[in-house]
């Protein structure tokens, strides 16, 4: 959080632009899609697991609620193809970490293939921009705005707001925490640690493809190439956020300034004028820092 | 109240258990003793559900179960374990209810964790334990004898009728040694009935009104601890005397 309104700070000195309402806007609204994801992403880290199948996740979704809106049907039935989908990928993943006890970076692995190819294969690699009788609503949805927010971001912040409460007050984020911290024992307790585990991929997926279908709103058009690559920002989201990836630790806000942040480094980069393929270095660049900074911080603790 | 009736354990071509018969009657003390791989640790853990024995049957009250970790506790049956299974990530109070968290009503419909409730019940716990142990702190930064105690009191919660302890005194000074013992003796009179795993010979003789021996997966000797001695234990625990 202070990294974020430092560097913030930093920029609407250096550069004008920064500050104004329409990059703020932009800024908010980039990290809203991330920030979403990586809230599920996160509560998949807590148990000490990860989920590489996100990105491919969102492009599914996206595709399957293209199409079904492009076949004229409404809105809810397109979203709930959509969601199906997310869920079912979700659901795949969750069964095979938690009651084959698969490792979860070979089956999420695997799941970024199969739902990318799957959205090729449903898509027939077009490109759908035809949304159908209900194109204006979800243009609306995604790209519209209230109360000069982005919708996406208001649709974060409860989200946000609801994730804290879940880690904090909720029996099942207990649980999930406990699986990170000591999985064995937490199986001793009785907890149902595959069920647990099972919720969270779940969880991870559905919120991939809320935000899939956000942002075709937000774009007005869905290829299959949709979300390729956002794993990478999402985990970073969520471990810059101060999510440990051995399991453990991990909150809904710091999910949530872990995408602002790596979106406020995007930005600042593009208005420095630096070139954008730079922007792969810096983002990996900063999930690498995280995890140093982490080490020292923890280092210091256990030492003392 | 709990009896084993020819339980044998085997995992793959290894014999970790051979027949074993054991009963237990309410308020008794049974030390539970042996090397290294006798069968200790899986007697416990088919006892405490972990294991479905691979032949006998458990009874308690003289009808025959079948043990799962939740029906154990259901039943009664509470371990604590060498490790302590302890999540060191969490605070004390989180650990102690570990799978049984008190939940309220917010708005009368949904359900949140009663953070409150399980501080003022872990502290009260930590109190009757004579530990110095802090509800909030986290495990990771406890004292092998405040970890102890967490695990004493996580299984203290449910009131249990038949406590497991592996190793209990292990991993703590001899200070925290004698509170631990004064604990077992507080169990027995309150008609809770303790099966005590340990190495430490004086422990049991101690504490345990009957010492139960097992060698290589067979139990060797189960008798009144009066009736034996340390010197005689340690000869069936090594082989030196075949049974008694």
């Amino acid at each position: 959080m202070l990294t974020v309104a430092a560097l913030a700070g930093v920029m609407s000195l250096v550069s004008a632009p920064f500050a104004s309402a329409d990059n703020i806007f932009n800024i908010s609204r980039n990290f809203a899609f991330i920030g979403l994801v990586a809230l599920g992403q996160t509560a998949v880290i807590a148990t000490g697991g990860i989920d590489l199948s996100v990105g491919s996740v969102m492009g599914l979704s996206g595709i399957v609620t293209g199409l079904v809106l492009g076949s004229g049907q409404p809105l809810v039935l397109a979203a709930a193809a959509g969601l199906g989908c997310a869920f079912l990928c979700g659901l795949t993943n969750g069964a095979l970490v938690g009651y084959l006890r698969l490792s979860p970076f070979v089956v999420t692995l695997g799941m970024l293939s199969v739902a990318r190819s799957l959205a090729l294969v449903v898509s027939n690699n077009k490109m759908i921009h035809d949304f159908g009788p209900d194109e204006r609503v979800v243009l609306a949805l995604g790209g519209g705005r209230f109360l000069g927010l982005a919708n996406p971001v208001w649709l974060l912040l409860v989200a946000a707001l609801c994730a804290a409460a879940w880690f904090r007050y909720s029996r099942l984020a207990r649980h999930v925490l406990a699986v990170g911290g000591n999985e064995n024992s937490t199986r001793l307790a009785g907890v149902p640690v595959a069920r647990v585990k099972l919720t969270v991929y779940v969880l991870s997926s559905l919120l991939a493809g809320v935000s899939a279908i956000l942002m075709i709103g937000w774009l007005g058009a869905v290829t299959n190439a949709l979300g390729q690559g956002y794993e990478l920002r999402v985990i970073a989201s969520a471990v810059i956020g101060g999510a440990n990836l051995m399991g453990g630790e991990g909150g809904a806000f710091g999910a949530v300034a872990g995408a602002a942040l790596i979106e406020l480094i995007r930005n600042s980069l593009l208005l420095l004028g630096v070139d954008p393929y730079w922007q792969g270095a810096f983002v990996g660049g900063s999930i690498i820092v995280a995890m140093l900074v982490e080490r020292v911080r923890r280092g210091s603790r256990t030492a003392g | 109240m709990l009896q084993l009736r020819s339980v044998g354990m085997q995992f793959g071509a290894v014999e970790a258990l051979h027949s074993v018969d054991l009963d237990l009657a309410p308020g008794e003390v049974a030390g539970l003793m042996g090397d290294n791989g006798a069968g200790k640790s899986t007697l416990l853990k088919i006892v405490a559900g972990n294991f479905a024995p691979t032949s006998g049957e458990v009874r308690l009250d003289e009808r025959a179960v079948e043990l799962t970790p939740l029906s154990a506790r259901e039943h009664g049956i509470e371990a604590v374990y060498q490790d302590l299974a302890l999540c060191d990530n969490l605070s004390a109070a989180a650990n102690v209810f570990l799978g049984r968290e008190l939940s309220r009503r917010l708005l009368g419909v949904l359900p949140v964790l009663d953070h409150a409730a399980m501080r003022r019940r872990s502290a009260e716990l930590f109190d009757e334990l004579g530990s110095d142990t802090r509800p909030d702190d986290l495990v990771r930064r406890m004292s092998g004898g405040q970890r102890q105690a967490v695990a004493i009191a996580r299984a203290r919660l449910s009131s249990p009728r038949l406590m497991l302890l592996d190793e209990p005194t292990a991993a703590i000074s001899v200070r925290q040694i004698a509170e631990v013992l004064e604990l077992i003796r507080g169990l027995r009179e309150r008609g809770v009935c303790v099966l005590l795993i340990s190495h430490r010979m004086s422990d049991v003789f101690a504490v345990a009104d009957r010492v139960v021996v097992l060698r290589r997966g067979r139990k060797v000797a189960d008798k009144a601890t009066t009736d034996s001695s340390p010197e005689e234990v340690t000869a069936l625990i090594t082989g030196a005397i075949e049974a008694a």
